[in-house]
């Protein structure tokens, strides 16, 4: 047996599992303590200040709880899902190939550039009307605002992650003799998949902000959703507890799903986080090598 | 039979062109194991990419047995030094030496016992269910000798392959390579910039002089086989073999003993060794 077979380290029974779940059990802990003290100084403002402009705080939450068994509430925010849903589905199916074109063919990125420099940065709320007029109220307006605020950043994802992909690992595959689709199915797209999945996160908070918004904005006409109820809420005199329970659970909302992502981003790429290394903050392993290699890394970028 | 006749590769454009290597020429006969050493920035790494077929070459060729490469030979096989870099961390160490496999191998379960058995040849039967970040760095560089193996190479090229582990690894690993060379007769080229390691591992050492990367050397190493990591290196044969090398290696006149002229730091070092296509 070679001496350098002997060390096998199970990452999982490493002494810094339990550093790890030490360090994990104290930030619990603060973050509680934070959410505590947060809620007393605002229970104590709410004494303070009168009610008609700051509701006290257990006023909002036991709304917020009472919310939890309103059936009109609970529909619109059924409503809310499924346009975040269907709109974040179909910002993806279209982001993550676009992504891939633009990113693998550097011509056709050069050529679309000025036009999306110009697109992105136009605020999709400053949209809302106008999409309303074109494609008429409902799921489908404010899913085609979801659709083009959230897939910026997929996009943009897609495309950093094929530019942070290593020359070497590129090479590796073509030095099996791989052509280019192989090398993007097999290697880029793998290595890019955490960046594609962080901009899938991003979306999905843009894709909320849409959706509430748009419902908001244009009321209940658009049809069901949190933004209506909001809107309703708010156009009753003495409502403002009513309209901040709401936000409380468009809040918590936004939170879930984004855990949602997370959970199902680690399932997905078991890989990612654990390569990362017990701290979870090197940078992928090697990476920093990659400057100290001018002759490889020239070659890699002159072919 | 690999021939490389007055291979040039220049990076940048003709403005500001930055010549890597200069009319390299050298035949390297099948079952030989020739190292390649010289002081970083030489070149080393844009000769093995051109004999990849990774890189054009801006001027001269590459034929291998007979064939032009202008794209990526068949059954060749390469082991570059980052093996963090070029180990896949979302594949386990089986399917990162299965993955070559897909191009020219039929079956998940086809391609999963050749790769169990190239593990096995490099000392990493019980390996295959990891992943490599949980390998130590000699190991991942094994798993990476394992993925070039598999594809039953008939060329070899390893770009400073040992330049990542630590001394002990070092040696085991050539005396891998060596046995691996020993067993299956493949062609391997190895750049290196370790002049031990060089002397240790070739039949042939070729000596390239800084950027742009000329041929200064071309020399055998006729010690026995098979090399040992002591008795080897306590030759006389070797000690002088190593102190030629490092002397060319820095570019300083050879030993007065030497019957090679010496090169000097003002006349072109191709003009002092003159390395003929073939004078092994």
């Amino acid at each position: 047996m070679p001496p350098d077979l002997k060390p096998f380290t199970s990452v999982a029974r490493s002494p810094f599992a339990a550093a790890a779940g030490r360090a994990r059990a104290i930030r619990w802990a603060q973050g509680l303590a934070g959410v505590a003290v947060f809620l007393v100084a605002a229970e104590i403002a709410g004494l303070l200040i009168p009610q008609t402009v700051l509701p006290r705080m257990s006023t909002v939450l036991s709304q917020a709880a009472g919310l939890a068994g309103n059936g009109q509430f609970l529909s619109d925010m059924a409503a809310t899902l499924e346009a975040w849903a269907v709109g974040l589905l179909i910002t993806v199916a279209a982001g993550v190939p676009l992504g891939l074109l633009l990113g693998s063919l550097p011509g056709v990125r050069f050529a679309t550039r000025a036009i999306v420099e110009f697109l992105r940065p136009i605020p999709s709320v400053a949209l809302i009307l106008l999409v309303s007029l074109v494609v008429g109220s409902g799921l489908r307006m404010t899913v085609t605002l979801i659709v083009y605020a959230g897939i910026w950043p997929v996009l943009y994802n897609v495309i950093a992650g094929l530019d942070d992909v290593d020359p070497v690992a590129k090479d590796t595959l073509r030095a099996f003799g791989f052509g280019r689709l192989a090398v993007i199915r097999l290697v880029s797209l793998p290595s890019a998949a955490p960046f594609i999945l962080t901009g899938i996160r991003i979306a999905s908070s843009v894709a909320l902000i849409l959706d509430i918004g748009a419902g908001y904005v244009t009321g209940r006409i658009n049809g069901p959703g949190i933004g209506a109820f909001i809107s309703d809420a708010n156009s009753g005199a003495g409502n403002t507890p009513l309209v901040l329970a709401a936000t409380v659970w468009a809040g918590f909302l936004g939170l879930a799903l984004n855990g949602l992502l997370v959970w199902a981003g680690d399932r997905l790429l078991p890989w990612h986080r654990a390569s990362l290394g017990p701290t979870g903050q090197a940078g992928v392993p090697g990476r920093a090598q990659r400057l100290d290699h001018p002759e490889a890394a020239a070659a890699g970028t002159a072919s | 039979m690999l021939e490389v006749t007055d291979l040039t590769r220049a990076y940048g454009t003709a403005g500001s062109a930055h010549l890597a290597l200069k009319d390299v020429s050298l035949r390297v006969a099948d079952g030989e194991l020739v190292s390649i050493v010289g002081p970083s920035g030489c070149g080393k790494s844009t000769l093995l990419r051109c004999v990849a077929g990774l890189l054009p070459p801006t001027s001269g060729q590459v034929v291998l047995n007979g064939t032009p490469v202008t794209r990526v030979p068949g059954r060749l096989g390469v082991v570059f030094q980052d093996y963090s870099r070029s180990l896949y961390p979302w594949l386990s160490v089986r399917d990162n030496v299965a993955l070559p496999l897909r191009r020219t191998m039929r079956g998940r379960p086809a391609r999963r016992q050749a790769a169990a058995a190239s593990l096995a040849a490099v000392g990493l039967t019980d390996a295959g269910h990891r992943y490599p970040w949980q390998l130590s760095g000699g190991m991942q560089q094994r798993v990476a000798i394992a993925r070039a193996l598999a594809c039953d190479p008939v060329l070899l090229l390893m770009d400073e392959p040992f330049g990542s582990v630590d001394a002990q690894t070092r040696e085991d690993l050539e005396d891998l390579i060596l046995r691996v060379r020993a067993e299956r007769g493949i062609t391997i080229l190895l750049v290196t910039h370790d002049i031990d390691e060089s002397v240790y591992v070739g039949d042939r050492v070729i000596v390239l002089t800084p950027g742009p990367g000329q041929i200064r050397a071309d020399l055998a190493a006729p010690l026995p086989q098979p090399r040992d990591q002591i008795t080897t290196k306590e030759l006389p044969e070797f000690v002088h073999l190593r102190s030629e090398v490092s002397r060319l290696v820095r570019g300083k006149p050879l030993a007065p003993s030497d019957d090679t002229p010496a090169p000097s730091d003002d006349t072109p070092a191709r003009a002092a060794a003159p390395a003929k296509p073939g004078a092994s």
